[in-house]
């Protein structure tokens, strides 16, 4: 049977101070996944390997690691792609490590909070009123967006993060995008306000990464982009015209 | 609500230099430097584009795009410095320099624009 050499990071808080590297030697099939090869040892070899997993299918984006430097989900990478090994397994970069492959993810669930992910009304129209009704034009205005599954992969790759915590980061902004572009919602004003502050938008300097290695082809660097050119016309309008309210 | 960041305006100047001198500059330089002297186009004579130069909207168009050049490179200058020095407790004096060169050279630029002729 095949096999590779996986290299995992380790890091036991109560017995070690620094994370420090576990080699297996994996025997694979064909079609197996990144995540296979973890499950394996997991399963046949050290059961105290800690990580996240849920799917196995690319949707509930608890699964991202660093695979040989690289931020991608490890349900979704072939060890047939990353051969000939040794193959390289890190928690994803940017989070603290709480033991082995688990992240602390908590700056990004309150961030995702800050910019207001949900539709916004005014005023809801009464129930007897019926649904808010949408035509497949206006589902594609924001469609790309939703397809989003929160699996921090385009903060691992975003080297802003990384350098400066404060950034709000790709998947919040193109989430709050999303919304924005939702003709049900009335929120734009209010994530303006916390995205035109300088750890929203303005953080990002268009390195496009995030939308490099996005597994759902989201494109939050485009996102980003559409983002900054809304809060400058945004910005001109309020100086030209300031009697006109957007 | 008037939003007090500087960003926008520094953002337009930088995307607006982005794209003017992605369009235009490499058109020029097929157009002058290679169409012209290979003999694809005819080479437009020197006193014809003098004239266009020096006709107020010519001047004014190559302030234009001398300016918002300018302003794309001290943008993503300062931010090359910011990021990739990680020069995080200088971002002011960072702005500061490459906004003023940037000012400085539009100064400049409009000095020869006015005075050429």
């Amino acid at each position: 049977m095949k096999s590779v050499a996986v290299e995992v990071l380790r890091y036991r808080p109560e017995t070690e101070a620094e994370p420090s590297f576990d080699v297996f030697d994996v025997p694979y099939e064909d079609n197996w996944m990144i995540l296979d090869a973890i499950n394996h040892i997991k399963d046949q070899v050290d059961g105290t390997l800690s990580y996240r997993w849920a799917c196995r299918m690319g949707v509930c984006g608890s699964c991202g690691m660093m695979v040989n430097g690289k931020p991608v989900l490890t349900c979704a990478t072939y060890v047939e792609d990353v051969l000939p090994g040794p193959v390289r397994v890190e928690p994803l970069r940017g989070f603290p490590v709480v033991r082995d492959l688990v992240t602390d993810i908590q700056d990004f669930m309150v961030k995702l909070q800050r910019v207001k992910p949900w539709i916004i009304r005014e005023e809801e129209k009464p129930l007897a009123e019926g649904e808010y009704l949408q035509t497949p034009e206006e589902l594609e205005d924001y469609k790309q967006y939703s397809m989003c599954i929160n699996c921090m992969l385009c903060y691992a790759a975003c080297p802003i993060y990384e350098l400066d915590p404060e950034f709000i980061g790709p998947a919040a902004i193109a989430l709050a995008q999303r919304y924005n572009l939702d003709s049900r919602d009335q929120g734009r004003e209010e994530r303006m306000d916390v995205l035109s502050q300088h750890d929203g938008m303005w953080g990002c300097t268009f390195v496009g990464d995030c939308s490099v290695v996005c597994p759902k082809k989201v494109d939050p660097a485009g996102a980003i982009q559409r983002y900054k050119l809304d809060a400058t016309v945004d910005w001109f309008q309020s100086v030209l015209m300031p009697w006109r309210k957007r | 609500m008037v939003r007090r960041s500087r960003e926008p305006v520094l953002w337009a100047m930088f995307s607006g230099g982005g794209m003017i001198a992605a369009l235009l500059l490499p058109a020029t330089v097929a157009v002058l430097w290679i169409a012209a002297p290979l003999g694809w186009v005819e080479a437009p004579s020197y006193e014809g584009l003098r004239l266009l130069f020096l006709h107020p909207i010519g001047r004014l168009s190559l302030f234009a795009v001398a300016t918002l050049s300018f302003f794309h490179w001290a943008h993503r200058f300062r931010y090359t410095v910011y990021d990739g020095l990680q020069l995080y407790h200088l971002s002011q004096l960072i702005a500061i320099l490459t906004y003023s060169i940037a000012v400085a050279l539009t100064v400049i630029a409009g000095f020869v624009l006015v005075t050429t002729g």
